[in-house]
């Protein structure tokens, strides 16, 4: 009789304790882009699984979404893969009464993914030949433009089937960012942003909608994420960068880029698409954090410096398992400066 | 309302029952059902009137920028801010069009099988696989849109068009992606809502129909087809209701198969996109209140479009069976 009471109280005790480490659980909500979403997620269990009494709670509903909720004051913190603009940070100001902070975390790359019969290599391309396909100035494989950097390899007197994405993203954001700095005519035709008025081609919902595409059309041209081609196991052309080298797209070809960036601004808002520097891969972009400046919770704005700072850090270790490219060291030690911006 | 007599006002003065007569009533059951039948319905309604109150308030920015010029423009510019609806509600149009011209024929025709023909067994058997397929998730039929229709359609669409190729319906490229791949996934997607509410509404034709047309002697099919079908028609006509705007909305299935092309193409082997594909793609990352206000418009569009498009369907129904009537 006695045990089985006191087997009850335990029971109570040991509910009692589970609430009670409840209650002192911090829940940190974040909300934003998807591509970082699975390194993201890695990190917030890692770091939970370290300091078991915090807790991330993030969404994956698109750099824009991440942009409004962080402006709105739903969520701790954004994240986005294309910088918020001047007037979205104006907007940013006005609402909240603090400034906005930009943390790179990681970086990723686009690369070109085609299909055609009888081409198994890595062909080339130059910035001219990509400006000119997704303008539909370059019509057919076989057009000079192409074959000049691809001696020897036998192109088809064929259409070339463009192949985009159809939903807005930060993937698209990175590729329209790089084909409005190597071709003015793109500039003024179509721009840069998540998703543009496209001269030609089809679209494809997500990395799978356009990859799909490219597997199941012959003689298509289409970019997806680096990770993605390489999870998938595509074959991917290598790009001209600034420097005039034919680079595939690599982890390291993707840091390079990010460490050849000369003037790095202090709110980090930048573009690295076509870098200098000989080993860049010019087609890749940061990702960010959306962090106020001004976290009003001791214990939330403790619990944000302090993972961070370990994001930095340690974090950066577990980024190349994923397929995300780490951050260069100067990068990494301009930021932790800037940390000290949180108030 | 003053100029009625009171002498005429036949109902009995509020007060005459007094509490007592109102808990009769009341035990009876009649106002509870009406009560809460009427908060139903009123609910559905309200919720349908604060859905459109919603899309044209925060459409606002858009229809100022844009006036009616939203329906005819066929620019859609998120970097220029430049937003047309018209490509869009075409291609809802069109794929909505090749839908019902597959599934209607296909949906009706197993439903008469299913209900009239079928022995009792294979079609319970049948209609409950059939009620299967309308909760597969719409993610899922796209896929298979992508990994198996698309594949076996590159096998048969470009011989077909070498024969059909003067007309224009059917020239040009074929990629896979079109407006009639998504129109005939899209049948897909609409032939259970057509079969199993035609199938039940058949089978509930009351059986004195059949004999007495068999008495007559009629032939079995002519039972089907000039009794029993003409009987259930409003039913059958309202399954197609259901599955117009079922087709008109769909999201995922379409985006993942039209091509997401927002031209206007003549040719139906042509991508496309539509209305709520487009919304689906870009409102996750559309920032900007005009970018905002556009795709909310468009919502505001497909609402309008769908009033329009089953309006007519009704109208339709109505005249024929005026004729039939007759």
């Amino acid at each position: 009789m006695t045990s089985h009471v006191s087997r009850v109280l335990a029971i109570l005790l040991a509910v009692g304790c589970a609430s009670a480490a409840l209650a002192q659980q911090l829940l940190i909500n974040g909300a934003g882009a998807t591509f970082p979403y699975p390194i993201y997620s890695k990190w917030f269990d890692e770091y939970h699984k370290k300091f078991p009494k915090i807790s991330f709670n993030y969404q994956s509903i698109g750099s824009g979404g991440g942009i409004q909720q962080i402006t709105a004051g739903t969520v701790d913190f954004g994240a986005s893969d294309g910088p918020m603009n001047d007037k979205q940070i104006q907007e940013f100001k006005e609402k909240r009464g603090s400034n906005i902070l930009h943390f790179p975390t990681v970086l990723g790359a686009d690369v070109p993914v085609y299909n055609i019969r009888g081409v198994t290599g890595q062909l080339n391309f130059t910035p001219e030949a990509l400006a000119g396909i997704f303008l539909g100035k370059i019509t057919k494989w076989n057009d000079p433009a192409i074959t000049g950097p691809n001696p020897g390899v036998n192109l088809p007197n064929a259409p070339i089937v463009v192949v985009h994405r159809s939903e807005g993203s930060g993937t698209t954001y990175c590729w329209t960012d790089y084909l409005s700095k190597i071709s003015k005519d793109w500039e003024t035709k179509v721009g840069r942003g998540t998703s543009v008025s496209w001269p030609v081609g089809l679209g494809g919902k997500g990395n799978e909608g356009v990859s799909g595409q490219v597997k199941q059309v012959n003689n298509t041209l289409g970019y997806v994420e680096l990770v993605y081609a390489v999870q998938s196991k595509m074959t991917y052309g290598k790009v001209k960068n600034s420097a005039g080298e034919f680079v595939a797209a690599s982890l390291e070809g993707v840091t390079a880029a990010a460490g050849s960036v000369k003037d790095m601004p202090a709110d980090f808002r930048v573009s690295i698409t076509n870098p200098p520097g000989k080993t860049a891969y010019p087609i890749s972009t940061f990702t960010w954090l959306l962090v106020p400046d001004k976290i009003a919770d001791p214990a939330k704005k403790k619990a944000i410096v302090d993972f961070l700072h370990w994001m930095l850090t340690t974090g950066q270790t577990m980024t190349s398992a994923l397929d995300y490219a780490p951050l260069p060291k100067t990068v990494v030690a301009k930021e932790e400066k800037a940390i000290a911006k949180i108030m | 309302m003053s100029a009625v007599p009171s002498a005429v006002d036949t109902r009995p003065p509020a007060s005459s029952g007094g509490a007592a007569a109102f808990w009769k009533r009341l035990r009876a059951g009649d106002e509870i059902a009406i009560a809460t039948t009427f908060l139903s319905a009123f609910t559905v309604i309200l919720v349908t009137a604060v859905l459109v109150f919603e899309l044209y308030q925060k459409s606002a920015i858009s229809r100022h920028a844009f006036g009616w010029s939203f329906l005819t423009s066929t620019t859609w510019d998120p970097v220029a801010g430049n937003f047309g609806a018209l490509p869009f509600i075409y291609g809802t149009l069109v794929t909505t069009a090749l839908a019902m011209i597959v599934g209607i024929p296909l949906g009706v025709g197993a439903a008469i099988f299913l209900a009239e023909l079928a022995p009792p067994l294979l079609s319970s058997a049948l209609s409950f696989l059939i009620e299967l397929l309308a909760a597969v998730p719409s993610v899922i039929i796209g896929l298979l849109g992508i990994f198996v229709m698309i594949p076996i359609l590159q096998q048969i669409v470009p011989p077909v068009q070498d024969k059909l190729s003067w007309i224009p319906l059917f020239s040009g490229p074929f990629y896979g992606v079109s407006l009639f791949t998504a129109g005939v996934v899209l049948a897909i997607m609409i032939l259970p809502f057509i079969i199993s509410i035609s199938r039940e509404v058949i089978l509930s034709v009351p059986n004195d129909q059949r004999e007495g047309a068999l008495a007559l002697g009629a032939t079995r099919w002519e039972t089907t087809w000039n009794v029993v079908v003409p009987y259930a028609r409003k039913g059958i006509a309202g399954s197609i209701f259901l599955a117009l705007a079922r087709a008109m909305g769909e999201t995922m299935a379409v985006t993942m198969v039209v091509g997401n092309d927002p031209k206007i193409a003549h040719s139906l082997m042509a991508p496309g996109y539509s209305i709520a594909a487009v919304i689906a793609n870009e409102f996750a990352e559309a920032t900007g209140d005009l970018y905002q206000g556009a795709l909310i418009e468009l919502g505001l569009v497909l609402f309008g479009v769908t009033i329009i498009v089953n309006g007519a369907a009704r109208l339709l129904v109505m005249s024929t069976e005026k004729r039939g009537s007759s």
